[in-house]
């Protein structure tokens, strides 16, 4: 784990406001940062049937769950146990975790030393963890404007932001080998290195969301 | 060839119904995830006080890994499932 410094210029980070909201001032650099890495998270960890239903909430009932008999025509798919058999039948239902190491952080295996328990919890719930953290990435789209400017929050979309700030610090921390050592490597990277503005960008998101984590407390 | 297989009387798991060997979630320790966010989800996931969630975190942070709750398997699959849904890092396991 790892915690953030205090650092308090330029960026002032959420603070609380009444009836438990939070408000954060963005500069349109720092909104355009935002928003291109939760849409790349939820890039990643969307499936590419749920690109093209946007807001579509997954199969009712979930894998197994009950279908009940249809009294009219409806969405061939939904909550159709035959539509997740054919999932099985061609390998489409997740089994193992993901190769790509940042999606398989964000979507980790349950069990350690049982894959079978770990391919069934993953059948049964991957799919909606990945919908949850998709619709996380969307919520912060929908809250953030594209010029930036004051971001005012409700303490629900506030605990959303929460674990979409997360997602992307998880995802940039696998492609960046961050370690426990992070703020000793910050100090000593070579302004040139290539890598340097992203460990800038996972420094601040780091402390924008130490800060929206003690504006919620 | 195979054939179908027989109906078997599957006896009941006696782990899932004896209180006393419980499972359990465990998190484990990661470079990411803020202490401060930590204690924060194990406050709000299981309703723990910010002393009691302050010291499994920092149970995570120094040993690498704290058991943060216990009972039946599936309520442990529920825990680990919100937990991933935090971004968390945790497993489900079989208390011995």
């Amino acid at each position: 784990m790892s915690s953030a410094e205090e650092t308090g210029d330029v960026v002032q980070g959420f603070r609380r406001v009444r009836r438990g909201g939070v408000t954060a001032r963005f500069d349109q650099t720092q909104a355009g940062i935002i928003r291109a890495l939760v849409s790349q998270v939820a890039e990643l960890v969307g499936e590419p049937g749920e690109a093209a239903a946007p807001g579509d909430p997954g199969r009712p009932g979930g894998p197994g769950g009950p279908a009940g008999p249809h009294g009219g025509p409806g969405p061939a798919d939904e909550g159709n146990p035959l539509a997740d058999l054919a999932d099985l039948l061609d390998g489409s239902a997740p089994e193992g975790p993901p190769a790509d190491p940042a999606l398989a952080r964000l979507l980790p295996d349950a069990y350690r030393d049982d894959t079978e328990a770990a391919g069934e919890f993953r059948r049964f719930t991957e799919q909606e963890l990945r919908s949850g953290k998709v619709a996380a990435a969307r919520t912060v789209l929908a809250t953030l404007p594209e010029a930036g400017g004051k971001v005012e929050l409700s303490a629900e979309d506030a605990q959303v932001w929460l674990r979409a700030l997360n997602d992307v610090r998880l995802t940039l921390g696998i492609r960046l080998s961050i370690t426990e050592d992070f703020a000793e490597r910050v100090a000593d990277l070579d302004p040139a290195d290539p890598r340097s503005a992203y460990l800038w960008i996972y420094d601040w998101l780091t402390f924008l969301q130490e800060t929206l984590v003690r504006a919620l407390w | 060839m195979s054939v179908a297989p027989a109906e078997v009387e599957r006896p009941v798991a006696a782990e899932e119904v004896v209180p006393d060997t419980p499972w359990v979630t465990i998190v484990w320790n990661d470079p990411v995830n803020l202490m401060s966010y930590v204690t924060y989800v194990f406050q709000q996931v299981f309703g723990y006080s910010r002393r009691k969630a302050e010291k499994l975190m920092l149970d995570v942070h120094h040993k690498g890994k704290a058991v943060v709750s216990s009972g039946t398997r599936e309520s442990m699959e529920r825990d680990v499932a919100v937990l991933h849904g935090y971004g968390l890092w945790a497993t489900v396991s079989h208390d011995k």
